[in-house]
């Protein structure tokens, strides 16, 4: 029974390949994966931000959009319609070409990156050996795209918008895929499959193994994740669409569906770096405890990534969105030694796995958490109460 | 293989003519981004991943874009009625022999123009590629990272420095 | 340490997150076209003609004066006084038109109006697709009667009451005295001061 339901997906796609011809098979099989993934994060996506838009409601003690059909649930349907059906504006002076291409560029390499991500047991459509370099490079196109869209709008602060956001993507993809190294190190492989693997099993026969229950795992993944808020440019880091000053940076001239596009675009990138953090800190697929290994592998991924949407959303709710200096500050000097120095941490944390004495266990999980909470304490100690966060001097305006 | 060989050849090499022969400079560094990404699709085809997926991090994700600021930090990207010929042309034309020979010379000195079928497998895990850098290379590594770091140096010390920063204590 | 301000937002922010469900304090929205807000005492949109009686034009207090026409800062009103067949100015309006799309809401017309004939109005409801005829309101939209300015402003109506019907006495007295040919005018100054 377990092994229908944990199948269901690969066992359907399994049928409908080997129904096909003989020669249609090799094109049918990734096809298949492709329409799957796509169908399955659109429709995610849809859901997103009704939930998003909800929950920023309440969040604000507000109902939120409650009009169209009941409780509001045909919301997307709405906004799908009215993306449709609006004029598709380009400026006069704009680049028409590279205006047109810049949409295309920025969804066809994020749909490009959930080739490697497994989403249940079996369930990858393609097991890259260097899976998440792969995923890195899909993602280091985004930032090509912004700019296409960012210079071609022909504007000035759509052009502005892009070097935001493109001097963001950069400083905040060194800690993003600093932060990966540490598994990477531990497991010796770059394949997302074997990452997953690697975290099979449980502590104490319930806990699973998972890398974010390893101090340097944990500090690890909330790097991860701020550097995965500000590379999809999600609030706080939402400074490249800031309308207070950009009206809507690199969006500035788009309008109708080409606006869409960017939008499920930015959405589709913000569900994958969720899961590739589910797959390489929160066990992918794998259940958190051993009495809950009977619910099927994908609906333990699904489930992750719903609580992952939640938190961004969650965070978009709290957090008001950073100040340029800051922002880049915090991820040069602040960012960046850590997941440096946690690199070293990971590192003292696989030599020291074959001590045997008692407490051991306890000696190094407490020893590698004081060796990052230390230095974290003293580095934001250092750069935000001695010069930091008071009434700031211009050094343009002397 | 060969049709997907054949495709992405045609990709980079159109590319490559694009980034030549275009009056728009940022067209120019975009047609490059578009030869770099062929390029790392032949490298898929041979089976070399750990290689296409750097190119595409590294070339499009960051040279690209480098190019593309330097482009628009530098000079305005419409450029009216400039000729694309440099006036010097032949030492350019020597230099592009030049650099032509010596890379057709070392492929047919190389493994691979000798003997095929010794390296028509070459799907080298990135565990392998790992451990070479870290035993047998690991002084050219060494190298590289050290230069590197002394450019990245040299170059926030360029940026650092304005004009009047002497005159405050 | 750092990051504790961060925590703490999000305590917040969770905590109004589940009070919106169960707290109907924190959930204040009012989802206006199926429920609405009580307009407060001194809410005012737009003028309206007060009339008395049931006649909607004989009841109106209006005289046709012009001086809320003269005094209206943006020039929204436009009167033209009743003639009867010689030429004589009757004490009524014969034309009183507001444009809404110009007026605002100034309550200057109501402030120096010695009739108290005109009054505020609360109904904000006005949208139309016409925006020239549909936002020019005549003396037949504009006529409300006093039960209706009763109703929205409860207070100042009251006093507005009190004080025509003690006019109204004081003249009635004055009528009756000079219909009684009082010999003493002094005793009728008295009251009238």
């Amino acid at each position: 029974m377990f092994e229908l339901f944990d199948q269901l997906f690969v066992n359907l796609k399994h049928a409908v390949v080997g129904a096909l011809p003989e020669g249609w098979q090799v094109l049918a099989s990734p096809l298949i994966s492709a329409a799957a993934i796509l169908g399955v994060f659109a429709s995610l996506f849809a859901l997103t931000v009704l939930v998003e838009r909800k929950g920023l409601g309440r969040i604000q003690n507000r109902p939120g959009p409650n009009r169209v059909g009941p409780a509001g649930l045909l919301q997307p349907l709405a906004d799908f319609i009215k993306a449709l059906t609006k004029e598709d504006i380009v400026p006069v002076s704009a680049d028409k070409v590279l205006h047109f291409l810049a949409p295309v560029v920025m969804l066809a390499p994020v749909l490009l990156a959930y080739a490697v991500l497994p989403f249940g047991r079996n369930m990858v459509a393609v097991d890259f050996d260097a899976g998440l370099l792969f995923f890195f490079a899909a993602g280091a196109c985004v930032e090509l795209a912004v700019f296409m869209a960012g210079w071609s709008s022909h504007n000035k602060f759509s052009l502005l918008g892009a070097m935001r956001a493109i001097a963001q993507m950069i400083s905040y993809e060194l800690p993003l895929i600093l932060a990966t190294l540490g598994v990477v190190m531990l497991v010796g492989s770059l394949s997302l499959v074997d990452i997953v693997a690697s975290q099979a099993g449980h502590h104490w026969g319930w806990l699973a193994r998972w890398w974010v229950f390893t101090p340097w795992g944990l500090a690890a993944f909330v790097i991860f994740l701020i550097a995965a808020t500000a590379e999809s440019n999600r609030a706080p880091f939402d400074l490249p669409e800031g309308e207070a000053e950009l009206v809507a940076g690199h969006l500035v001239e788009y309008s109708g569906f080409k606006y869409a596009i960017f939008f499920i675009a930015e959405y589709l990138g913000l569900f994958a770096v969720s899961a590739l953090a589910i797959t390489l800190f929160l066990g992918g697929w794998h259940a958190p405890v051993a009495a809950l290994d009977w619910l099927p592998s994908w609906f333990w991924f699904g489930a992750k990534l719903a609580g992952f949407i939640v938190f961004f959303i969650w965070v978009r709710g709290t957090l008001p969105r950073v100040r340029v200096d800051h922002l880049m500050g915090f991820a040069w000097k602040f960012l960046l030694p850590l997941v440096l120095w946690n690199l070293v941490v990971a590192a003292v944390w696989w030599y020291s796995r074959g001590w045997a004495f008692a407490g051991a266990g306890i000696l190094r999980w407490v020893g590698c958490a004081a060796m990052i909470l230390i230095p974290y304490s003293l580095l934001g100690r250092a750069l935000y109460t001695r010069h930091g966060l008071g009434p700031r001097t211009y050094r343009l305006a002397a | 293989m060969n049709t997907a060989l054949l495709i992405f050849s045609t990709i980079t090499l159109a590319g490559a003519a694009a980034a030549m022969t275009l009056r728009n400079l940022i067209h120019c560094a975009l047609a490059g981004a578009v030869a770099f990404l062929g390029l790392a699709g032949l490298f898929l085809g041979l089976g070399a991943e750990f290689v296409a997926f750097g190119q595409v991090l590294v070339y499009v994700g960051a040279v690209a874009i480098l190019i593309v600021i330097a482009v628009l930090l530098t000079r305005p990207a419409r450029v009216a009625g400039e000729s694309p010929r440099v006036e010097p042309w032949l030492p350019g034309v020597g230099i592009g022999v030049l650099v032509t020979g010596a890379l057709v010379a070392m492929v047919k000195a190389s493994l691979v123009a000798r003997s095929p079928e010794a390296v028509s497998s070459p799907a080298a895990p990135v565990k392998a590629i790992g451990e070479q850098l870290m035993t047998t290379y690991v002084l050219p590594l060494e190298v590289l990272g050290l230069l590197l770091t002394a450019a990245l140096i040299g170059a926030v010390l360029l940026a650092l420095r304005d004009p009047g920063e002497a005159r405050r204590p | 340490m750092l990051g504790s301000g961060i925590v703490k937002g999000f305590v917040e922010t969770a905590r109004n997150f589940v009070g919106s469900f169960h707290d109907p304090g924190r959930l204040v929205t009012i989802e206006y076209p199926d429920e609405r807000q009580e307009l407060p005492e001194n809410s005012r949109n737009f003028p309206m003609l007060v009339y008395d009686g049931d006649d909607r034009m004989k009841g109106l207090r209006c005289v046709a004066c012009k001086i809320c026409e003269k005094e209206c800062p943006p020039q929204c009103i436009y009167i033209e006084v009743e003639r009867d067949a010689r030429g004589k100015a009757l004490k009524h309006p014969r034309i009183f038109d507001l444009d809404i799309s110009v007026c605002m809401s100034c309550q200057i017309c109501v402030e120096v109006c010695p009739f108290d004939a005109i009054k505020m109005d609360t109904a904000f409801e006005l949208s139309t697709d016409n925006r020239f005829g549909g936002l020019l309101l005549n003396k037949h939209q504009l006529a409300k009667p006093n039960s209706y300015y009763r109703a929205i402003h409860p207070l100042e109506a009251a006093e507005v009451d009190e004080r025509l019907a003690a006019e109204q006495a004081r003249a009635a007295a004055k009528a009756k005295a000079a219909a009684a040919k009082a010999p003493a005018p002094a005793a009728a100054n008295a009251v009238a001061t």
